[in-house]
């Protein structure tokens, strides 16, 4: 049995995040720091500070033993909270152990085709994971681990076992650009890119591109390079970088525009991916 | 109408010549008045507790047919001095001329058919190319003459290449005229069909998608969806639709038990036998089936029509009967989804005990449709859906909450779910929606793209920025965008939950 984790939220309907319709499980925290991050609120640990529970103005959240609970019925879905949050986290979140996951995710059968995790980084909990892919497994819902490709999936074997696939992100391919965007380097996950092939379990790979704040033709050209006679197997995901939910330095960073897209999107056919998805 | 109703059609300046005729010819027809009502109906019509739905006093067609134009791509016709047609060419022409003269309630044909079928053997020999060209006049033709949103066309189950070719056709002629209905059965329909489909669907909000495991075995010979997804059968259709109005039906009752035990029996007999007497003048009186060249072609036949009897308005029902206030409401209040439940079990068996004229093709029964809404109507939710603003916060909640009652609905029900337009990328997301909803015997659903300007009013399509026109004091073509423009407003449709 899995201990409980945080789960910033489960959407019962993604339109994108794989294929079909999928029930998405977001996990709160995260390793590292991009500074593109559209939902930056799921990147910390609540720590009790109580701002939030100051600010909200339905009065949903109240500090109970050291901890903010949050009471779901009183929420009117403001974000007040979320814009108050200076830790990069959010006090919505729900303790659950991998069975009352499961519970809200098989809710959804017939109408779902699978269950995606994401986070934050859903790779934080891979004993979690393990454990409601299983469940899922066992009663026909597929499973995909949606990571930034920074944890080591070499080291879980068992978990990639009853997983379907992993949809990866490689945020920039030169250490440079990886370090400037993420506050990390890329070794790992370029590691993963290969391993991930090899073991025939990359679903996705996806590439946002920014201006100036990383080098998408580089990370194209390398994956391909990577990947070698598996290109044709693999679906890249072109991610146009929109500043909707973005705090920091990118929050007023200006999007691609449609040459730019049009011309990274040739590159990558050119390179031989078997699916090139832009969005 | 006084005289002064007459020049009002005529001097006014917000219709078209063509909208101006019909509607002269329906004051003339409501100028007289044959049919026999009960005492007992004219209080319920007064308290607005049922409706003819505007039928016109004295029916002199059905309300609506759905020829077997099969029939004439094989033999063509007498009456119109056509061959049967031999190419594409004729085919398409052929049937142009045939539409011109094919009546219903809004006086232009609310059918043309099972396209793909009726298209498909046409195309031996001809180019993708060629097919296309000829394909785009035809439904131009088709959108800018009978240029009605009620006006409807078939495709599948199977995947044709007619039915490939008219869905890329329609994804770039982005009309609103006709609809198209999609019959699905995932053991017949290819996946890569739907998402064609799909793709389609949320460019131009065209097609929608029926369960055709389940409508195939609505009739024998085959079926038609038309108009607000009206299942009928094929040569055939429907001599009315009437309706029970739930919500007036509701303000007469004192109480719950009095709306079940007399009001509900006793509007729905009178419904019924009201039912009877139209189909009677129709049938016997009117002489239509005597003198329609359709039926001397053999395009349809008077036995295979069937009368629909309609309900309108569960949502205001349940909420009048359990005095529910805002924080409870039909379509997640367990409570009153019960009662919904409840009255149209009742419904259901009393129509299906009545003994119904002429309706052969239905086993001397009227069919019962979930009737999807008229014009600027406040405050009547169609048939059994829930109100916009009241629906299940989950998706699959709303769906099946919907499918519980279509049940109960062999002629037509249906729901409307606006979507993302982010789902164009992923047509498999809604396919799986799909086959989730038909597993679960829902009986009929539609999408549009939240930004498009193509919607879904009742089940018709119409253009936003013709609804804008009209609403100016400008005339449009489709009179379509008049009934749309006042359901907009009155039904709040631009606040439906974007669904997906």
């Amino acid at each position: 049995m899995s201990a409980h984790v945080p789960i910033n939220n489960i959407i019962p309907f993604s339109l994108v995040d794989g294929p079909g319709a999928r029930c998405s499980v977001f996990l709160q925290g995260c390793n590292i720091r991009c500074a593109y991050c559209h939902n930056p609120e799921t990147q910390s640990l609540c720590v009790a500070c109580g701002a939030c529970v100051r600010a909200c103005p339905a009065r949903a959240l109240t500090l109970e033993a050291g901890a903010v609970v949050w009471d779901s019925e009183l929420c009117t879905g403001c974000d007040t909270c979320i814009g108050t949050c200076t830790y990069r986290s959010s006090p919505r979140i729900r303790h659950m152990d991998a069975r009352e996951v499961f519970a809200e995710v098989s809710s959804y059968q017939p109408f779902i085709r699978g269950v995606t995790t994401s986070g934050g980084e859903c790779m934080l909990y891979p004993e979690f994971l393990l454990e409601l892919f299983g469940l899922c497994r066992a009663a026909g819902i597929g499973a995909l681990i949606d990571s930034n490709g920074t944890i080591d999936f070499s080291e879980h074997e068992g978990l990639l076992n009853v997983a379907d696939g992993v949809m990866i992100d490689v945020k920039a391919w030169s250490d440079a650009w990886f370090v400037h965007l993420t506050g990390t380097d890329g070794a790992t996950v370029r590691k993963n890119l290969a391993f991930l092939a090899e073991r025939d379990k990359l679903e996705e790979v996806r590439v946002i591109v920014t201006e100036g704040w990383n080098d998408p033709e580089d990370a194209v050209d390398g994956i391909a390079a990577t990947l070698g006679r598996r290109v044709g197997a693999a679906r890249l995901r072109l991610m146009r970088f929109r500043h909707f939910g973005v705090r920091g330095p990118m929050a007023s960073a200006p999007s691609p525009s449609d040459a730019r897209m049009d011309a990274l999107e040739a590159r990558a056919h050119e390179l031989g991916f078997g699916e090139v998805v832009v969005s | 109408m006084s005289d002064n109703g007459y020049l009002n059609i005529i001097t006014a300046s917000n219709l078209t010549y063509k909208q101006k005729v019909l509607h002269l010819a329906q004051a003339a027809e409501n100028s007289v008045r044959p049919l026999k009502t009960t005492k007992e109906f004219d209080r319920f019509f007064e308290a607005r507790a049922l409706d003819d739905m505007q039928e016109g006093n004295a029916p002199y067609r059905p309300r609506y047919i759905c020829p077997d134009y099969q029939h004439f791509s094989g033999h063509g016709s007498e009456f119109l001095h056509l061959d049967a047609p031999r190419d594409l060419d004729d085919l398409l022409w052929g049937l142009s001329m045939v539409y011109n003269n094919v009546p219903s309630v809004t006086s232009r044909p609310v059918s043309v058919g099972q396209l793909d079928k009726i298209i498909d053997p046409f195309l031996d020999g001809v180019s993708d190319d060629e097919a296309k060209r000829a394909l785009k006049h035809f439904l131009n033709y088709i959108d800018r003459t009978v240029a009605s949103g009620y006006c409807h066309a078939n495709i599948g189950p199977e995947d044709t290449r007619a039915g490939r070719l008219l869905l890329e056709v329609e994804a770039e002629l982005q009309n609103a005229v006709p609809n198209f209905t999609l019959k699905y059965d995932p053991a017949v329909t290819p996946d890569d069909f739907m998402r064609l489909a799909l793709t389609t669907a949320m460019k131009c909000a065209n097609p929608a998608f029926a369960n055709h495991a389940i409508h195939k075995h609505t009739y024998q010979g085959g079926y038609q969806v038309v108009s607000c997804y009206n299942v009928l059968p094929l040569g055939g259709g429907a001599y009315c639709l009437d309706r029970l109005l739930l919500p007036g039906m509701a303000r007469l009752a004192t109480s719950v038990d009095d709306f079940l035990d007399n009001i509900l029996p006793s509007a729905t007999g009178e419904l019924c036998n009201y039912m009877n007497e139209r189909i009677r003048f129709e049938v016997e009186e009117s002489n239509f089936f005597q003198s329609s060249w359709l039926v001397k072609d053999g395009l349809i036949s008077r036995e295979r029509f069937t009368g629909m009897f309609g309900v309108a308005g569960m949502s205001e029902c349940v909420k009048e009967l359990l005095h529910l206030g805002d924080e409870r409401a039909y379509g997640t209040d367990p409570e009153a989804d019960e009662l919904a439940e409840k009255i149209m079990q009742k419904i259901y068996d009393q129509v299906n005990e009545f003994d119904a004229v002429y309706s052969e093709v239905a086993g001397g029964r009227f069919t019962l449709h979930a009737q999807a809404g008229f014009s600027d109507q406040v405050g009547v939710t169609p048939g059994v859906r829930v109100k916009v603003g009241d629906e299940p916060e989950v998706l699959y909640d709303h769906i099946r909450q919907a499918a519980s009652l279509h049940r109960f609905f062999n002629a037509g029900v249906s729901d409307i779910f606006p979507v993302e337009p982010t789902a164009e990328k992923n047509p498999d997301a809604l396919l799986d929606v799909i086959k989730a909803a038909f597993s679960i015997d829902d009986k009929y659903l539609s999408f549009y793209s939240s930004d498009g300007d193509l919607v879904r009013i009742t089940g018709f399509l119409v253009k936003r920025s013709e609804m804008e026109k009209y609403a100016k004091g400008e005339a449009v073509l489709a009179d379509t965008s008049h009934d749309g423009e006042g359901n907009w407003r009155a039904n709040d449709l631009a606040d439906r939950k974007v669904r997906l």
